[in-house]
């Protein structure tokens, strides 16, 4: 049984064909890439899992279960952390609390006791920030805590998402471009920490990404996505040579 | 000229909050003995209501007496015992322990608010009114401010609380014509109150799901144009009823909102919601407001923190409509309008959102500023709208949007000693 199985998942827009007949297995500790050009549909693929669109047809299996048509804070609290292209931080709020939040389904304590402030919901909120800190310092940005997010620099604002997206205490882990608009130093130090994350926390981890570099050099097996359809499925080394990936980026032939 | 502003400046910051408010204290006490002997003699028809402001407005000739009382009253004893007391209170306070500190400066505050509104009718009124619009801002604080979305229903609410409770203590308390005799003791009545209230509030807090559930799916400019038909229709549905007075409104209530309730109420607002707002179960209200999606995928059940907070802002107005009705002893339709919600509102972006030190600043200043204008007639209607409108060009995020005021003054922190933990600046 796979981690996650996505079986014929099949998505339309109206008349746009955005997801057609997907399927993907990810087991435990994988590292998968999910590439394609622009308005292939892999961004949707990531919302559908995260319950953020309902697929029109298919199936999407998490550990035995379905995940289709659940609320997506159930789905991610059963274990699916997820970053964004564009960074949807909270932008108002400290990266500490960015990454407090999401530990929202953790709470035991009641309305009531936030209310009052009862000894239970401070002491249980202690217990958040401490936790929340520790992924705020794995992700070497401790020291931005108590700033708010809009007055952070880019890198750390990564940074902060992913410290966010590892809080829910995933099993798989999407990661939407982590290195989008990032320069080269800092698209190395990302892929280190995407590398220390799989290790430490040992959760698997699915990515879309357009720098052929980070694809190849992370993932054990890559995905490509052309039209709503995958195309083609390989290695590194299978997916550079394959014809249809090769068609897809640099167009047709055209025969003389 | 800049010298002297600064010397000026100098001499009152270093006096601790806990140090105003004993002198405040001690201006109140010698307004008690001589306030009026000595209004009689600079002139005046009386002791000025609220620091002479509106006297000095209506009559500008009484300006100079006016200042001089208040100079004389109010300025030199709290500057004075401020100064005695600086030593005593800078080594008191480090001592302290949060909560006693706290309550000591709140108590503080309670007994010269008392004292001073216990001299003149008016004034207690506007000190209840005071109290009541800062329950009303910092509800509404939860929906516009913490939550991102435009609410214009706090009229409405305000004016469900307001029936209901009033109907409850009519019908349980007093003889009326409509209700008949009370069906419990009289005497019970003061007790009941508060329960009374809560009920008031939680009625309110029912009719707010009507603008909770479709909030699930609209937002924004829709959602207010939904909350603006809630308020119409709130206000029509009472317009006739004609149990309790249709248009020409419901009397009788017995005026039980004295100024200690309607301070512990508003008291009990702030403790709330400023808690909701800073633990994690709270917080989510603000993920929803700055991104909906992303807060729903890190976990965070968008539609219960929807309906707890459009259910909890609504709770507070309807407690601050059931003490409204209790200090007047008379509602009408008219007066939980539209115009009530528009009033909420402007005193909440005067103040600023996502802060609840911002909702009492603004709360203050916009029930100081309606009535100290009020000799100005019709201009007041003029002079408000362009201040808030100054506000909005220059502060867009109000007074003191999305920061608080540092509680720091209840513990200071002794000279020297380094800040443990400074947040990186940006």
């Amino acid at each position: 049984m796979p981690l996650l199985r996505i079986k014929d998942l099949t998505h339309f827009f109206g008349g746009l064909r955005a997801v057609y007949n997907v399927n993907i297995d990810l087991e435990k500790g994988d590292l998968r890439g999910l590439i394609g050009p622009n308005g292939a549909g892999k961004t949707t693929i990531f919302n559908l899992i995260c319950g953020v669109y309902k697929p029109t047809e298919g199936e999407i299996i998490l550990n035995g279960t379905n995940l289709v048509g659940r609320y997506p804070y159930e789905i991610t609290a059963r274990g699916i952390g997820r970053t964004f292209q564009n960074m949807r931080l909270w932008s108002n709020l400290t990266a500490l609390d960015n990454v407090k939040i999401a530990f929202y389904s953790k709470i035991h304590y009641g309305l009531i006791d936030a209310f009052l402030g009862t000894r239970r919901c401070r002491e249980e909120e202690k217990e958040i920030k401490e936790k929340a800190y520790r992924f705020l310092e794995m992700m070497g940005i401790a020291r931005y805590a108590d700033t708010v997010i809009s007055a952070l620099p880019y890198g750390a604002q990564r940074r902060v998402e992913m410290a966010r997206s590892l809080a829910v205490e995933p099993r798989l882990l999407l990661l939407d471009e982590p290195t989008a608009g990032m320069n080269p130093a800092e698209m190395v130090e990302t892929m280190e920490i995407i590398q220390k994350i799989r290790e430490e926390l040992g959760l698997a981890i699915f990515l879309i990404e357009h720098r052929m570099k980070v694809v190849m050099d992370l993932c054990e097996r890559i995905h490509v996505q052309n039209f709503g359809e995958i195309i083609a499925e390989g290695t590194p080394e299978e997916i550079r040579s394959d014809r249809r990936v090769i068609e897809a980026y640099l167009g047709e032939e055209v025969e003389a | 000229m800049k010298a002297l502003l600064h010397k000026i400046r100098s001499q009152f910051a270093g006096i601790p909050l806990l140090s105003w408010l004993l002198g405040a204290l001690v201006a109140v006490v010698i307004e008690y003995l001589v306030g009026d002997t000595l209004a009689l003699m600079l002139g005046l028809a009386g002791i000025p209501a609220i620091f002479g402001l509106s006297t000095m407005l209506a009559k500008p000739l009484l300006i100079p007496s006016t200042m001089l009382y208040v100079l004389l009253i109010y300025l030199l004893p709290a500057y004075v015992v401020g100064r005695m007391t600086r030593p005593l209170a800078e080594s008191l306070l480090p001592k302290l322990p949060p909560w006693l500190s706290l309550l000591i400066h709140l108590l503080l505050l309670y007994a010269a608010l008392h004292l001073w509104s216990n001299l003149d009718d008016y004034r207690l009124l506007v000190v209840k009114f005071i109290c009541i619009a800062i329950i009303l801002t910092t509800s509404l604080n939860l929906v516009n401010g913490y939550m991102g979305e435009f609410s214009c229903a706090h009229g409405g609410f305000m004016a469900v609380g307001a029936y209901v409770s009033s109907i409850l203590t009519v019908w349980w308390f007093v003889y009326d014509d409509v209700f008949g005799p009370p069906v419990l003791p009289p005497v019970l009545g003061p007790f009941m109150f508060p329960l009374v209230l809560i009920i008031g509030g939680l009625a309110s807090a029912l009719a707010a799901l009507l603008v909770a559930i479709p909030s699930f799916r609209t937002r924004g400019d829709y959602l207010g144009v939904i909350t603006l038909a809630f308020t119409f229709i709130v206000k029509s549905l009472f317009e006739n009823l004609e149990v309790v007075g249709g248009p020409r409104g419901f009397m009788n209530q017995p005026k039980w909102a004295g100024l200690p309730w309607t301070f512990a109420w508003m008291l009990a607002c702030l403790f709330v919601i400023y808690n909701y707002v800073n633990f994690t179960l709270g917080k989510g209200t603000c993920a929803v407001r700055d991104d909906e999606t992303a807060a729903e995928v890190m976990t965070v059940n968008t539609r219960r923190i929807k309906v707890v907070a459009f259910l909890t802002s609504a709770f507070w107005a309807g407690i601050a409509g059931g003490l409204f009705a209790h200090i007047m002893g008379y509602i009408n339709p008219g007066t939980f309008g539209v115009i009530k919600s528009v009033e909420s509102l402007a005193m909440l972006y005067l103040g600023g959102l996502s802060s609840i030190t911002g909702s009492i600043f603004g709360a203050v200043l916009y029930q100081l500023l309606s009535e100290v204008l009020r000799p100005l007639g019709m201009v007041k209607w003029i002079i408000i709208p362009l201040l808030l409108l100054g506000v909005m060009l220059f502060r867009p995020r109000g007074l003191i949007g999305f920061r608080e005021i540092s509680f720091e003054f209840l513990r200071p922190k002794k000279e020297g000693k380094e800040v443990e933990y400074a947040p990186a600046s940006d």
